[in-house]
């Protein structure tokens, strides 16, 4: 008889710590779950965000900083006459897939906003790198040659590089840093197109006559956290800053407050 | 599970306390530095080029 009770007693205590433990495992998936929703939608972007940014400035700084002023585009007369500004950039040779050899700035992406481009679109070793994050398209035109120089980057996860693409306001610039200089864009439009629209990296986007300007292109997914569309903006180059001449006020401003 | 976790955990009461934090920290943080990208890149579809 005691013996009996006992053994019921123990089983009810088995089953009790069973079903604590199931109960237990099941909590933590939930909040677990929960966190990473947390972490997809907004954690993860500003840490990852911020080791790209951390990268792109020290990509940047490996190259001599001094600054000079740039007048402000003159609306009136349409150009930035006295712009120290070439009108023939150089060409930048084609470097090796995956590693980074310039940065970009996008004042309208917020003041810290630094990143740095690689060679290629691949997922694994430039998109979602916490040290590059923006591609290069390596099938369109390079750095400074007439043509289209296409990039690519995530609009939401690791570290969202293009996220703020749809807030560009006609003429915002754009500066892309190399070794030799600043090449400054501005941006001009966006358009909405399907993932197979592969025409946006024509030489002359969506056109097959022959190039006369040079655009930089920047693709990424709409709406965001989905793959059904891509949103393209298109910037047209203005001007190179040769690095002898300093860097141009804004991106100087840029550096200093951040 | 955690019962069992909170009578291992040594110590009187204040510092199992703070072996807890530290025990959810650590987990967090692997979770953030490797877990999370990887079910990112592998289970959810994050497309932001056009065919080439």
């Amino acid at each position: 008889m005691n013996q009996k009770l006992s053994h019921a007693v123990r089983r009810a205590i088995m089953s009790r710590r069973i079903r604590e433990v199931i109960s237990d495992v099941f909590i933590t998936i939930g909040v677990l779950v929960l966190f990473f929703y947390v972490w997809y939608v907004w954690l993860g972007d500003l840490v990852v965000g911020a080791q790209q940014d951390l990268a792109a400035t020290t990509l940047s700084n490996t190259w001599e900083q001094t600054s000079i002023q740039i007048p402000e585009f003159d609306r009136e007369s349409g150009n930035s006459e006295g712009a120290q500004r070439s009108p023939k950039p150089p060409v930048l040779d084609a470097s090796d897939k995956g590693e980074a050899f310039a940065t970009i700035m996008i004042p309208r992406f917020g003041k810290n906003y630094i990143r740095s481009i690689a060679e290629s679109v691949d997922v694994k070793k430039v998109l979602n790198d916490p040290s590059t994050g923006i591609g290069h398209y390596s099938s369109t035109t390079p750095l400074g040659a007439v043509g289209n120089f296409a990039l690519a980057g995530h609009r939401t996860t690791f570290g969202a590089p293009f996220g703020k693409t749809d807030q560009l306001r006609v003429g915002d610039r754009i500066y892309v840093e190399t070794k030799k200089g600043w090449y400054v864009y501005r941006f001009r439009n966006i358009e909405f197109v399907y993932p197979t629209q592969a025409d946006v990296l024509s030489d002359v986007p969506r056109e097959t006559i022959v190039a006369e300007d040079r655009i930089l292109t920047m693709t990424t997914c709409h709406p965001k956290h989905s793959a059904a569309e891509r949103l393209i903006a298109y910037s047209v180059f203005e001007s190179f800053v040769p690095r002898r001449n300093g860097a141009p006020t804004e991106v100087t401003t840029m550096r200093t407050e951040s | 599970m955690y019962t069992a976790l909170w009578r291992v955990l040594p110590g009187p009461r204040w510092l199992k306390i703070i072996e807890a934090v530290v025990l959810v920290i650590v987990v967090l943080s692997v979770c953030v530095e490797w877990v999370f990208p990887w079910v990112a890149e592998n289970f959810i579809q994050q497309e932001s080029t056009v065919d080439q």
